[in-house]
């Protein structure tokens, strides 16, 4: 017959084995967000501001976030931005140089020393720099390196290939 | 022997704290200490300068916000400086994208653009903010600050509010 203690016995052994559960997938949760936000992260990239060099439907690319936090991010390089736009999307465009156009802004780049100039690859169809100004480093979030989707473009999408 | 499974338990255990307590920080709330007088008297009201930086005030800022980016007039926020992405600002937003704000020591008044926010410090004579630096990407903001939990006699819940004389539309 089956006593109160038993039935504590067993409720707390399947007690401590779900903890033990939940605390893996939390452990694993943890290492996600902490690899997805420090060091790299895949994304999805979708919209034809940045053809040829990604697709208009979609491309998955991996994109790192160590050059970013050190402030290594040159001419070239495409890179994730939070738009200064709308705080909920995030854009990708390619960095150019800080020389560029004359235009008269709130705050002066040069003395703002941490603002990137970001355009897209496919000038017609791109809201980026041209519209809104440079942008500060600390808007920018990651910077692509690779695409693994599709399998065409699996490859390296440094700066010059 | 046994003091090396010893060392090794003690360090895999800590790892993973860390990493918990990371992931805690990043995505719901963290504790941050305050310099500075900007935003007398809100935080930092002690004037003591003999103790020096042990009487920062340290807050509690959530991270809930940034899921949707809603904020409104009168919030206290920690944003990546707009000049040098490794330092961090608390300031009060003091208009959202559409308003109006008269600049100061000017007649322009000024329209805050799509996805950004004007931000001042609650004493405007020592305080670096959108008057220098102008409005702030909604993007930069890092999180919202909702308490004080230190010095436990100004321990409670930091108030919005809009400071008087600052007449935006």
């Amino acid at each position: 017959m089956m006593g109160v203690r038993t039935i504590l016995g067993q409720w707390r052994s399947t007690a401590k084995e779900v903890w033990d559960r939940t605390l893996i997938v939390a452990k694993f949760l943890c290492v996600l967000h902490v690899t997805n936000t420090y060091i790299c992260t895949p994304t999805l990239v979708y919209g034809p501001s940045m053809l040829p060099t990604l697709n208009l439907t979609g491309d998955v690319i991996l994109a790192e976030r160590i050059s970013t936090r050190l402030g290594k991010v040159g001419p070239g390089d495409i890179v994730l931005v939070r738009s200064p736009e709308n705080p909920r999307k995030t854009v990708s465009k390619r960095v150019m140089g800080m020389e560029g156009d004359r235009v008269t802004f709130l705050v002066d780049p040069k003395k703002s020393d941490r603002c990137r100039t970001i355009v897209g690859d496919n000038v017609y169809a791109s809201r980026d720099s041209r519209h809104f100004g440079p942008v500060p480093c600390g808007l920018i979030q990651a910077k692509v390196f690779f695409r693994i989707w599709p399998p065409e473009g699996f490859g390296s999408l440094r700066q010059g290939e | 022997m046994g003091n090396a499974s010893f060392l090794w338990n003690a360090m895999t255990k800590s790892i993973t704290g860390g990493l918990i307590a990371l992931t805690i920080s990043d995505r719901y709330a963290s504790i941050v200490s305050v310099h500075g007088l900007s935003m007398y008297p809100t935080f930092n009201s002690s004037t003591n300068t003999f103790l020096g930086s042990l009487s920062d005030d340290y807050v509690l800022v959530e991270k809930f916000c940034l899921a949707n980016y809603k904020f409104t007039d009168g919030d206290v926020i920690v944003f990546r400086s707009p000049n040098n992405h490794k330092e961090k600002h608390i300031k009060r937003i003091i208009a959202m994208p559409g308003d109006w704000i008269k600049v100061p020591h000017s007649y322009d008044m000024l329209k805050i653009p799509e996805g950004h926010c004007w931000v001042e410090g609650d004493n405007s004579a020592s305080s670096l903010d959108s008057r220098s630096f102008g409005p702030v990407p909604l993007g930069l903001v890092q999180g919202r600050v909702t308490h004080i939990v230190w010095p436990p006699q100004r321990v409670g819940q930091v108030r919005r509010s809009i400071p008087e004389g600052r007449f935006s539309l």
